[in-house]
């Protein structure tokens, strides 16, 4: 029990966020008492640490709202609200998570077929490739408004435009990692591969394909997380109606810093599963197929 | 088998005057030169040389895995790519190359998928040829499971699955400690005898030559050429004891003579 406890995570992990939550405590005070002193002093009040520390931690619109204040209203807006208000995180949750998965499905096959086609088609290998970098040096801030606006002028509006923001991050890294793991078969197994007259596509769904699924599980697990902040970003132009990024926006909007972080926290919080539920589906595919992948 | 007949029909391998010269980068690599050789049907022939003598070469261009630069050689009674169209030969590397995806029965039916026979006789057939190498009871392991001399096993069993003319061996045994060699040659041997197969097999070691080969092509490199073959008459029932007879020692000592002969020991 002890020993299982000493091997486990659980202990540098809980050190961790313990530090962490310690160190926020410490930074809204200091980072909310400028305001509150100023205040004081208009107001002629009497004060000390101990009745500015309380006021840090319990202001409306801080600077950096305390832990606690971000859970109580993290717990108002996920628990205590039906998940089709508006104002319910869930529902604006659910938005996000719909477009960032529609993305990641389209940026996945999107990275997929253009690995295949640049691994097999020597004319796309060194006519596409620099497109395809030159297309991750554009800041997706810039270019995801006018990705908004102009699908929106041909009637395309709600989840497809953002999940098409998703897609254009993501598809990258799945692009990387599978040319490099459609072209990871040993040269032995290739040679094997021509011994048995196999033709290409034996080739590639029996040696190439199997080869390369480290390599596109590891770009899956990036491509997702990056796929939800493509779904955020493309949430905040254009005046979006819903999901965390319109959160985000509305909360700056209005000055409203902890529903700022709740939303920020929700969006990670949905990060880390998704990232999680990908590891999960690798472990599950990697040991059917033998489980001894590097 | 119409063994007094000398035309290609009869021969599994023929080749005239074989040159391959590979272009590098610095130099040209001449890496065979001048090449004459038949392989009788139903032969097992043993190339050997130091490393850089071609035998593998050879070999591969057998397979056509490699194309020469010069002269021609049959397989089978037609052209390498033929052969290899017709899926004519097994070919096991000097690793066992097997994927590490699939389990042993997996990897036995590889060749047998993609020649397209039917799911009942994939596995049929991936039982009876994991008998041949004694590994019943292995076929849901993956490889990594399985000791380098069993997966190498699982690697001659998956060339003898489709049932090829011709078997083509690339140094099969020569990652394996010596005790795993003795016992995998001789059980080969008794597979051979068996089944007859021509058996092409390219090795480093004198004893491995000597003691599996009816027919030994000693090489030598720089450029990759035949410098002699010598043929075997040991009984076809040997053991691994025979190694300790006068007659495996003179041929051994004639292999030697052979590759002492082409300068192999520069």
């Amino acid at each position: 029990m002890i020993r299982r406890l000493r091997d486990s995570s659980l202990i540098p992990v809980s050190v961790v966020v313990a530090f962490i939550i310690l160190i926020w405590y410490a930074g809204a005070v200091y980072l909310n008492s400028p305001v509150l002193i100023d205040r004081y002093e208009r107001q002629k009040t009497e004060w000390n640490f101990e009745k500015l520390r309380q006021d840090a931690w319990a202001m409306e619109r801080p600077i950096l709202p305390a832990p606690h204040q971000i859970l109580k209203d993290m717990n108002k807006s996920i628990l205590q609200r039906k998940v089709t208000s508006k104002r319910s995180l869930v529902y604006h949750g659910w938005v996000t998570i719909s477009s960032t998965l529609v993305g990641f499905g389209i940026g996945a096959l999107l990275g997929i077929v253009l690995a295949v086609g640049i691994v097999y088609i020597p004319t796309l290998n060194r006519s596409v490739m620099p497109w395809i970098i030159a297309s991750q040096t554009i800041p997706i801030l810039a270019i995801a408004p006018m990705i908004i606006v102009g699908l929106g002028s041909i009637g395309l509006t709600g989840l497809f435009p953002k999940s098409i923001i998703s897609a254009y991050l993501c598809f990258f890294p799945v692009t990387i990692g599978m040319v490099k793991g459609l072209r990871s078969p040993d040269p032995i197994h290739m040679d094997l591969m021509k011994t048995y007259c196999a033709s290409d596509s034996h080739t590639f769904f029996k040696l190439r394909w199997p080869s390369s699924t480290p390599f596109l599980f590891a770009s899956l697990k990036v491509s997702i997380a990056i796929s939800l902040v493509g779904a955020i970003v493309g949430e905040l132009p254009a005046g979006a109606q819903a999901g965390l990024g319109a959160r985000l926006l509305t909360g700056s909007y209005y000055g409203q810093t902890i529903q700022i972080w709740s939303a920020l926290i929700c969006a990670s919080i949905l990060a880390a599963i998704l990232v999680f539920l990908m590891i999960a589906i690798e472990k599950i595919v990697l040991k059917k197929m033998g489980g001894r992948l590097v | 088998m119409s063994a007094a007949s000398t035309s290609a029909e009869a021969n599994a391998v023929e080749a005239k005057n074989l040159d391959l010269v590979f272009q590098t980068r610095d130099s040209p690599i001449h890496a065979l030169s001048e090449v004459n050789l038949e392989i009788r049907r139903g032969d097992f022939i043993s190339f050997i040389g130091p490393s850089g003598c071609g035998k593998t070469t050879l070999l591969r261009v057998i397979a056509d895995l490699e194309k020469p630069t010069g002269g021609s050689i049959v397989v089978n009674g037609v052209s390498p790519e033929q052969a290899r169209l017709q899926r004519a030969y097994g070919y096991v590397f000097q690793s066992p190359a097997l994927f590490p995806w699939r389990t042993v029965e997996g990897n036995l039916k590889l060749p047998l998928e993609i020649m397209g026979i039917d799911a009942a006789e994939r596995t049929r057939r991936a039982k009876e040829s994991l008998k041949m190498v004694n590994l019943e009871g292995f076929e849901k392991k993956f490889p990594w499971q399985l000791s380098g001399g069993m997966q190498q096993r699982v690697s001659i069993a998956r060339a003898l699955t489709f049932d090829p003319e011709l078997l083509l061996m690339d140094e099969p045994f020569g990652a394996l400690d010596e005790i795993v060699r003795d016992q995998l040659n001789e059980h080969f041997l008794r597979l051979w005898e068996k089944n007859r197969k021509t058996v092409v097999f390219v090795t480093h070691s004198i004893p491995e030559a000597a003691y599996l080969s009816t027919r030994i092509v000693v090489m030598s490199p720089r450029p990759g050429r035949i410098i002699e073959c010598i043929d075997s008459d040991l009984p076809p029932d040997r053991t691994l004891d025979i190694r300790e007879t006068p007659e495996f020692l003179d041929l051994s000592h004639r292999i030697r003579e052979g590759l002492r002969a082409g300068h192999s020991y520069d």
